[in-house]
């Protein structure tokens, strides 16, 4: 199988790899996809809690050269939007930038459920927290 | 010495060809142009004679005793069609049972799923964790309607090799037809079809150092005769079995093969087989979590097949695909989205079936290839760790199993 030279790109330089020392403000974790489905994204965003932007992302992916180049292309993406830009990325994006091929389109929609869950938990831990903290003072 | 790039170190998909098989063939192309049924002429006369002798050095190498038990076909799936399909045609009498297995290639499976819609019985034997089937259970699979039982001699895979003397012994107590696809044995290790009692064998020239585009079905004529319904009909060559021109090139290179084959086997696969152990020890103690697939001695000298686990397979060969061309068993490598269906049986998990990477040395395989293979599979699937969050998971001591993971 030909892979697109951006695949390539991401596969071999990902950009983003790691993950945040756990309990950093502002951090979102998402964790989709299955390991006896051949492919499992972990995705953070670490949002500034003042402004509302994400500052920086992590990924880490264990999948095809696809399912890496999907989820290293988001991070590149989700960095520098505000939370609410960031849940409008739609896997038809990636696969139009990666140029994936069909039977490699679940990739994308993996990443685009990484970017959702990784907001939702965001938002569980510092929006829905923060609103309660102020709540009670 | 500097490797040469890329290495081939895929050989059970193909071999490349031993340049004395080409050399055998070359004249049969322009000078020694005749068609082996043209019994008139000294053009036929050499063409047939040439394709008999490649009938003869393939006969001599699977231990058949008589040439005219080899038919021709163009490969491996046509072969197994044939005697699945051949089989079940002309024994429609007698019963209508087939009895396989489980981790069978696709050219077995596929025509045992269409001679199912046609109304036979099929009954698929699974294997041992070690990828071993159990003479017992084809035992127990039997019935008064099978009509034919077919066991691989080795596997595609994992290069387990089948019991299949014992097999044969049983279907020879049973008076039931025993066909084995010994694709990827024959050429490689000792195949003899009156010492295993095998009636029908598969064999495919591009798998022994010999051109793509030929195989044989060898059908038995003695004790017992065996008869097969062809499943290709014209002219009436190969005695009727197979129609169709033989192509005399192709005949001749592989009777070449098969002839070297002979010579060499047991040097090659103690060579093989002691590369093969240092490219596994050097994996395996290299890379924690590794897991050989397979049963580690009742396999093909030329064989590895490793699961290295928290990575996906397919991410494996991109890493190293420049370099190195190796298989995977994980989904994304075919056109369909299932793991290998052949791990699976193995019953590791579907997470070490999508982990799955195969190694086939062959005759022109070096020690510096295998160093150089080593090497680059270590570094790849290391970085690939460093990248994988089940790894990540697995090291902060979360069981993986204990995680509801949402799948698509």
């Amino acid at each position: 199988m030909a892979y697109s030279e951006k695949v390539i790109d991401h596969y071999s330089n990902p950009r983003n790899v790691g993950s945040f020392a756990k309990g950093t403000p502002g951090v979102g974790t998402g964790l989709v996809g299955a390991p006896e489905c051949g492919d499992v994204m972990k995705l953070q965003i670490k949002v500034n809690l003042d402004t509302g932007m994400i500052e920086d992302a992590r990924f880490k992916t264990f999948g095809c050269g696809s399912a890496i180049a999907s989820s290293s292309l988001a991070t590149e993406w989700l960095k520098g939007k505000s939370v609410d830009d960031a849940s409008k990325i739609k896997n038809t994006d990636i696969v139009n930038e990666l140029k994936l091929p069909p039977v490699k389109i679940h990739c994308s929609v993996l990443a685009e459920d990484a970017i959702k869950a990784a907001i939702k938990d965001f938002q569980e831990k510092w929006v829905e927290k923060q609103a309660a903290a102020a709540q009670t003072t | 010495m500097a490797v040469k790039l890329p290495i081939f170190m895929d050989s059970h998909s193909t071999t490349p060809m031993d340049p004395r098989a080409l050399e055998a063939m070359l004249p049969f192309f322009i000078e020694k142009f005749g068609h082996p049924g043209s019994r008139n002429h000294p053009f036929g006369w050499e063409a047939e004679a040439a394709m008999e002798r490649g009938r003869e050095q393939l006969a001599r190498l699977i231990g058949a005793r008589d040439p005219k038990e080899i038919v021709f076909t163009s490969g491996g799936t046509e072969s197994d069609n044939l005697a699945l399909k051949g089989i079940a045609e002309m024994y429609r009498e007698k019963g209508d049972h087939i009895v396989t297995t489980v981790i069978e290639h696709r050219a077995i499976l596929d025509p045992c799923r269409r001679l199912e819609k046609q109304g036979l019985k099929v009954t698929y034997v699974p294997v041992g964790s070690d990828g071993i089937v159990d003479v017992g259970e084809i035992r127990k699979a039997l019935t008064d309607k099978t009509i034919l039982i077919s066991v691989m001699f080795a596997n595609n895979e994992i290069g387990t090799i089948q019991p299949i003397a014992e097999i044969g012994k049983l279907a020879k107590e049973k008076g039931i037809v025993f066909h084995t696809d010994a694709t990827q044995a024959v050429g490689k290790i000792a195949v003899d079809v009156e010492r295993m009692g095998i009636d029908l064998l598969t064999c495919s020239a591009h798998k022994i150092y010999g051109p793509k585009g030929i195989g044989a079905l060898y059908v038995r004529r003695r004790a017992p005769r065996v008869r097969i319904a062809p499943m290709i009909d014209g002219g009436g060559h190969e005695r009727g079995t197979r129609s169709g021109t033989v192509p005399v090139p192709l005949a001749v290179g592989f009777g070449q093969a098969a002839e070297i084959c002979g010579q060499v086997m047991a040097e090659e696969s103690a060579r093989l087989a002691q590369l093969r152990d240092k490219l596994q020890d050097r994996i395996l103690s290299s890379v924690d979590e590794t897991y050989l697939n397979g049963h580690p001695e009742k396999r093909l000298p030329h064989n590895l097949n490793i699961s290295f686990a928290y990575v996906e397979g397919e991410s494996v060969l991109m890493g190293l695909n420049k370099e190195v061309a190796l298989s995977s068993g994980s989904a994304c490598t075919s056109a369909t989205l299932e793991p290998s269906y052949v791990i699976a049986a193995l019953g590791v998990g579907a997470e070490l079936a999508h982990s799955s990477i195969r190694y086939g040395l062959h005759r022109f395989t070096t020690e510096e290839e295998v160093d150089y293979v080593a090497d680059r599979t270590i570094e790849v699937v290391k970085r690939l760790r460093e990248m994988s969050p089940l790894y990540e998971l697995a090291k902060e001591g979360v069981d993986l199993k204990s995680i509801q993971w949402k799948a698509e």
